[in-house]
Order: structure tokens, then sequence, then C-alpha cells
């Protein structure tokens, strides 16, 4: 492949790389900081009413009724061809009925497609829960890849694999969420399902070119060959750039299939674990491997 | 060589065999899906235990469960789903909850009435002879229909039970008595004992105490009832059917029946607590309509399909031979998963079928690196068949450590994930065990087979075995 003889100035453009993804990160968490996130009912509790009609009534006709109802804080907005999705506050049995009734306007027949009503402690539950996974995600692997590359000490010990990959994870979600939270997305359960996959692919992508460097370097010690860690990280992504540029391909078009012709439901997952896939591949190749060279003492990194 | 093509064709066989089996047994036993997808109603109660003694907590939710359960049952909804769970992550203390999945029930008025329900406490008494000979002759109409010998043992499918149900159900008439009227309810033992083990063991009895209304409907009821059964019916069952020895006044009635200690503890909480034997209250609901499941199914189905067959172009294109044998290796890794799904059963929501799709992803990845591998030893100047065996081997480390990573993630996710999430990390984690089996076995038994073990290739076994446009 053309590839395989250019991949070293990764290696050598290291500092650059680096750079680019630390101020991207440094954006995306901007980004997530200054707009925040969309929380979905299903974090902070509420009511979500999607209804569809064999007639579509006009949006001001739906907010009127909804407003002599008594319901002034809610969201309407246009679902799909022919009806409407209806946001209100966590509101109770009583409020439900008085809402699907109000959405029941006259000279149109309705349906209820969907109702969601999450309790307030549900949502927070939900937003702990996802947040202890995601802590106790990154911990495995940190111990796994530390375990995995145990009898790799030289020239970096086995703890700072693990560590740089979970710097990569960190790395592909946080940019993924900034674009997210810039396009506008609303974090529903799916959304974090999509997020959790990211970390799955993420680490594998990772892995593969961790377990090259490992092969290489315990090739070398056989052969008694010397050859500087950035040489053999080079070389490492060199043998895997195929790999992962293919993997990702064969994701992408899995998931740009699920984005246009899959269920109006996975679309915000699919579009999280596009950018995930693209961030992840990246970040395999012109991070983690990089960032390695980098935690390597300067005298290590000399000898020859 | 020869035992290797023939397990190479044994995989092929087994892939058709599933294929064939998943797809005929649609009919008798189709694919179990998760609410998101059938359409139904999900609802969460929390359970109030600030007035239970923390002691009884477990026990008082169980009988909540089952009173609950046995509420639907009645109502012949399908396959409900009742649970209760223990929330103390992210909720002041600790919470009870109460889950109750109804699928097809997608009318949010009629699940929540179903659970709100009082429970019913109701006595009956006897229909007329007329009546009791009319329904013996109904009953003797419905068995006759079955051809099956006495004794033998009769399949449920077989039998209307509903049918059954309600004739007999018809041996008893209503009365005006009903819990409605009830005071108290009291465990007691009855004073006559049974000799048993050589000690005097009692048998529980449930007192029931009714007020002045109540106490006066029953004495009628009983006078007019004595050598006749009374029914005594909780949630619509019949629990004891005591036979009247004479009218009873006072308002005084005992229900004796077969059950144990235990039992007789949790009937007179559930009758003591009015309704339920603990407050519920509903916190989240969520209802999806028949048509939004359907059409995110068919959708779904469209899109995979969709994928599969553009992974299997750009694999066949780029990898020629090795990647038409991967995309082999793909469908029957499909099948082995869709057989898992159908036989274990799990229960698909559209987040389970997303783990199944990226460890689709995962399976083509551990093909890739093999392959990749192959290339590189061929380029070395190995046989099609020592190519294939050096690759493998090499890939191995790599598919292995990637693959436990992830596996590490399903498991934690499935820990402390919520319900939708573990049905993610269940589908994920069991497709990537089962990805690095055909990966590795099915992939590696498909290649050797064709493979030539001696000498240098072929110039045509290179084409097929190399990959790429450049070469």
């Amino acid at each position: 492949m053309v590839l395989t003889n250019s991949h070293m100035f990764i290696t050598k453009y290291r500092k650059w790389f680096i750079s680019f993804s630390a101020v991207l990160v440094l954006i995306g968490g901007i980004v997530i900081g200054a707009i925040g996130l969309d929380y979905g009912i299903e974090f902070t509790g509420g009511s979500v009413l999607e209804v569809s009609y064999e007639q579509k009534p006009e949006i001001d006709i739906v907010k009127t009724s909804l407003s002599e109802a008594g319901f002034e804080n809610v969201l309407v907005q246009p679902f799909g061809d022919d009806g409407y999705v209806v946001k209100t506050q966590t509101i109770s049995e009583e409020d439900r009925k008085a809402l699907v009734s109000s959405m029941n306007i006259a000279g149109s027949e309705m349906s209820i497609e969907r109702y969601n009503s999450i309790g307030p402690s549900v949502g927070r539950e939900l937003r702990t829960k996802s947040l202890y996974a995601l802590i106790a995600v990154s911990l495995g692997i940190i111990l796994f890849v530390a375990y995995a590359f145990r009898k790799v000490t030289y020239p970096i010990s086995s703890w700072k694999y693990g560590i740089v990959a979970v710097i990569a994870l960190l790395h592909d979600i946080i940019i993924p969420i900034g674009i997210l939270t810039l396009l506008g997305t609303e974090v529903d359960t799916l959304y974090v399902v999509g997020l959790l996959s990211i970390l799955g692919l993420s680490v594998n992508d990772t892995i593969v070119v961790f377990d090259r460097i490992r092969e290489s370097l315990s090739d070398n010690k056989e052969k008694n060959k010397k050859e500087s860690f950035t040489k053999t990280v080079g070389n490492a992504i060199g043998q895997t750039i195929t790999r992962s540029i293919f993997t990702s391909l064969t994701l992408l078009v899995v998931l740009l299939a699920l984005y246009f012709r899959g269920p109006a439901a996975t679309q915000t997952l699919s579009l999280v674990l596009l950018l995930g896939t693209l961030v992840g591949t990246y970040s395999s190749i012109f991070l983690a491997s990089p960032l390695l060279t980098m935690l390597v003492g300067k005298k290590k990194k000399e000898l020859k | 060589m020869l035992k290797i093509r023939l397990i190479a064709f044994a995989f092929i066989a087994l892939g058709i065999f599933l294929g064939g089996y998943i797809y005929q047994s649609q009919d008798t036993q189709p694919f179990k899906l998760g609410l998101d997808l059938s359409g139904g109603s999900y609802l969460v109660y929390r359970a109030d235990i600030s007035d239970i003694d923390e002691s009884e907590v477990s026990d008082s939710m169980d009988a909540l469960r089952d009173t609950i359960e046995r509420r639907i049952n009645a109502f012949g909804i399908a396959e409900p789903n009742v649970n209760t769970e223990k929330h103390s992550l992210g909720v002041d203390g600790s919470e009870q909850r109460l889950v109750v999945e109804l699928p097809g029930v997608t009318d949010l008025d009629d699940a929540v009435e179903l659970i709100g329900q009082t429970p019913l406490l109701e006595f009956k008494s006897e229909a007329s002879p007329e009546e009791q000979n009319r329904i013996d002759e109904e009953l003797q109409e419905l068995i006759s229909t079955l051809s099956v010998e006495e004794g033998e043992l009769v399949s449920t499918q077989d039998v209307d039970i509903n049918a059954i149900m309600a004739l007999e159900s018809q041996r008893y008439v209503s009365s005006p008595l009903t819990g409605k009227y009830l005071e108290k309810a009291q465990l007691q033992f009855s004073q006559a004992g049974v000799q048993f083990g050589g000690s005097l063991q009692s048998q529980p009895i449930i007192a029931l105490s009714f007020d002045r209304e109540g106490a006066q409907l029953f004495e009628e009821l009983t006078r007019d009832n004595v050598g006749k059964t009374i029914a005594i019916l909780l949630d619509g069952i019949v629990v004891s059917a005591p036979v009247v020895n004479q009218s009873i006044s006072g308002g005084q009635a005992i229900i004796e029946g077969a059950f144990t200690i235990d039992e007789a503890k949790e009937t007179v909480g559930r009758l003591n607590s009015g309704a339920l034997p603990i407050p519920i209250e509903l916190i989240s609901t969520n209802t999806i309509g028949p048509t939004l499941g359907q059409d995110a199914v068919n959708a779904g189905v469209f899109a995979g399909v969709l994928g599969l067959i553009l992974v299997g172009i750009v694999l066949i294109l780029w990898y020629r031979l090795p990647g038409l044998i991967a995309v082999i290796a793909l469908g029957i890794y499909t099948t082995i998963m869709l057989w898992m799904f159908k036989s274990i059963p799990i229960t698909l929501t559209s987040a389970g079928i997303t783990g199944f799709i990226i460890s689709i992803g995962i399976a083509v990845d551990a093909n890739i690196l093999i392959f990749e591998r192959m290339k590189e030893e061929l380029k070395k100047g190995a046989s099609s068949y020592a190519a294939v065996e050096l690759g493998f081997k090499r890939a191995w480390a790599s598919i292995r450590d990637a693959n436990i990573s992830s596996i590490i993630s399903a498991v934690f996710l499935f820990w402390f994930g919520t319900a939708l999430i573990k049905g993610f990390a269940l589908t994920f984690g069991l497709g990537i065990l089962i990805s690095m089996f055909t990966a590795v076995t099915i992939t590696r038994f498909l290649l050797l087979s064709l493979a030539k073990k001696k000498g240098k290739s072929s110039k045509f076994m290179r084409f097929l075995y190399h990959s790429g446009f450049n070469k």
C-alpha cells in the first residue's frame, strides 16, 4: 500500500498531531461547557407525547388548544409528516388525560404514537448510572491493558499503555459530544448507548496498534535488534493503517445505511457512532501511538 | 486435508441449517421483541415502604409483585413482565420500584387502570343445579373435541384454557358481599389441631371480620346456602370454597384453605392493606404505539441487510477470495446469533440490535486483521496454506486482546446499566464472543480447505489470495 511507506511522518510530526487533538478536545470541552448538554426527558424527568393525525392541524391550533387546557409551559414541535411531539414537565395521570384530550382536535382523527413520562428520580438515577458505567469501563480498560502488556516494560511501563488508551478514549468521546452539542442533538438513552459503543470501538482500535508495537518489541529483543522506540511505533502504525482504515470503512458503510434508511429512533445513535468511528480511527493512528513515544524519557528515546 | 474440507463443509451446512430453521420457525417461535419494537406499555411504580419494617420489605415487595401479576394475568395479556427493583444510585437513600411491562397494551388509560384497581374480595354462592348440569355438559363437549386417552397429559396449546376457566367460573354466582365490607383480616390457627409427628400441628386459618352491613349480608348468605358451598374469591380466583353448616351471625367468617402459614400470612397482609400490600405511586410510563414499533423493525431490518450487503461488496472487491469467505463466515455468524436470540431467548430492543450490528463490525475487523497478516506472509513467499496458518497465528493476539477489552466494557455496562443499556451490553458481549469463534475458526477452516499446501502458489492462487486494486 502507498500508505505503508509514508507513515513515519506521523511520529515525526507527532507534536502537531497531538496539539491538533488537544485543541479539538479543548474546543469540544468549551462548546459542551458553554452550550451545555440538551438532556432529554429520560435524564431530567418530564413527559413526551407523540401523536399523529389523519389530517394534521396547524401548529397554532394545537398550541391554542393546549393553552386553553392550561398547558402553558409546553414545547410543541412537528414530528414526521403527520404528527406533533409535545414536551412538558413531569405531569400527573390526570394531567396526562387532559393533555391527550386537548391534543384531540376536532375534525381530525388522532392516534398516540408514543407517550413517555419519567419521574425526576428515575432521570437522576440514569445520569448517575451512565457516569458510573463510564468510569468503571475506563478503570477496567486501564487495568486490562496494563495486564495484557505486563511483559512489555521497556522502554515504557505497561501502565502507560492503559493510560494512553484511556486518553484516546476520552478524546474519542469528547470531540463527538462537542460536535453533537453544536448540532443541537438531544441526549437520550440511545445517545448514551452510542457513546458507550464508542468506548468499545475506540479501545479495540487502539489495542490493535499497541499489539503490533508489543510484537515488534519482543521480536527486536529476540533478534537483539536495536531500534528506537519511535521507529518501532512508526512501523507499527504503518503495518496496521490499512486495517484501521478498512475496518472503519466497513463500519461507516453499515452506519450510513442505518442513518439514512434505518428507523427514525436510531438516527441519533447512528450519528453518534459515525462521528465516534471517524474520530476513533483518527485517534488510534494520529494520537495514541504518537503519545506513547512522547511518554518515553528523552534518554531512552535517543538510545540506538 | 480431507478432514479440513469436511469440517469446512460442516460449518457451511450448519449455517444453512440454522438459517433454514430461523426462517421456518418464524411462525411458531418468532423473535422476542422488546416493547420499543412490538408496541406496549412500560410502567414504573415507586413503592412506599416508609411504614414497613425493614425486615419485611422484600416479602412485601414480592407480595406486591404477585398481586399485580395475578391481576394482569386475569386480563389475559400475553407475556407480561412484572419485576421489583431496588435502586440506590442517584436517589435519596434507596428506592423500591415495581416495573410492569405490558406488551401489546398501547392504551395507557387501560394499562394504568388495570394496575390501579384495588384487589377484589368476593363471596359467591353456588349456581342452580340446572345451571351446574349445563356447565358439566358444555365442559364435556369442550373436552370431547380432544382425541386423547384417559390419563394422558394434555398440552395447554390443545385446550382452550380460557373457555374452561370461563365455564368453571359460572359455577358460582355473585353475592352482594364483597371486600368493601371487610373490617379486618387476621391470621389464626385452628384450635382442632391435627396430629403431626407426635406434636400438635395447628392449621393456619384466616379470620375475616365484617362491618355491620357486611355482617348482615353474610348472615343472609349463609342462611340461604346451608349445606352448599360458598366460594371466596380473591382477585377473581377461588381461594377457598367451604361448606356452610349453619347460618352465621356476628360478621365473623373464616377462610380455611390448604395454605401454608406463609401463604396465609401473605393473604392476610393483602386483605388488610385494603388494596395492595404497599402503596404504590406511578413515577414513569412509556407507551409505544403499534405502528411506531413495526416501522422501526422494518427500517432496522432493511438497514441491517443493506449494510451487510455493502460490507460484503467492499470485502469481496478488496480481499477477493478471502473476502468472499469472510462474507460466508459472517453469514454463518449472523445465523448463529439469530438462532441464539430465538432459543435463549433474548428480548430484542433497538439498543440490543445496535449492539448486534456493532458486533458484526468487530467480526469484520477480526477478518481484516487476519487477511492483512496473511498478505504479509504471502509477500514473504509463503505458500497459501502456510500464509493462512501464520496469518491466523499472528493476528490472534490482537483479536484476543481487543475483544477482551470490548467484553470488559460489555460486562461493566451490563452491571451498571439500566434496562436499555443492559440490552445493548448483552447482544454486544455475546456477539463478540461468538464472532471470535466464527472469525478464527470458521474463516480459518474455510480458507485452509481451499489453500494449496506445498510449493509456491500458482499465479491464479496468488491473485485470489491477494488484495487491493493495485496488484
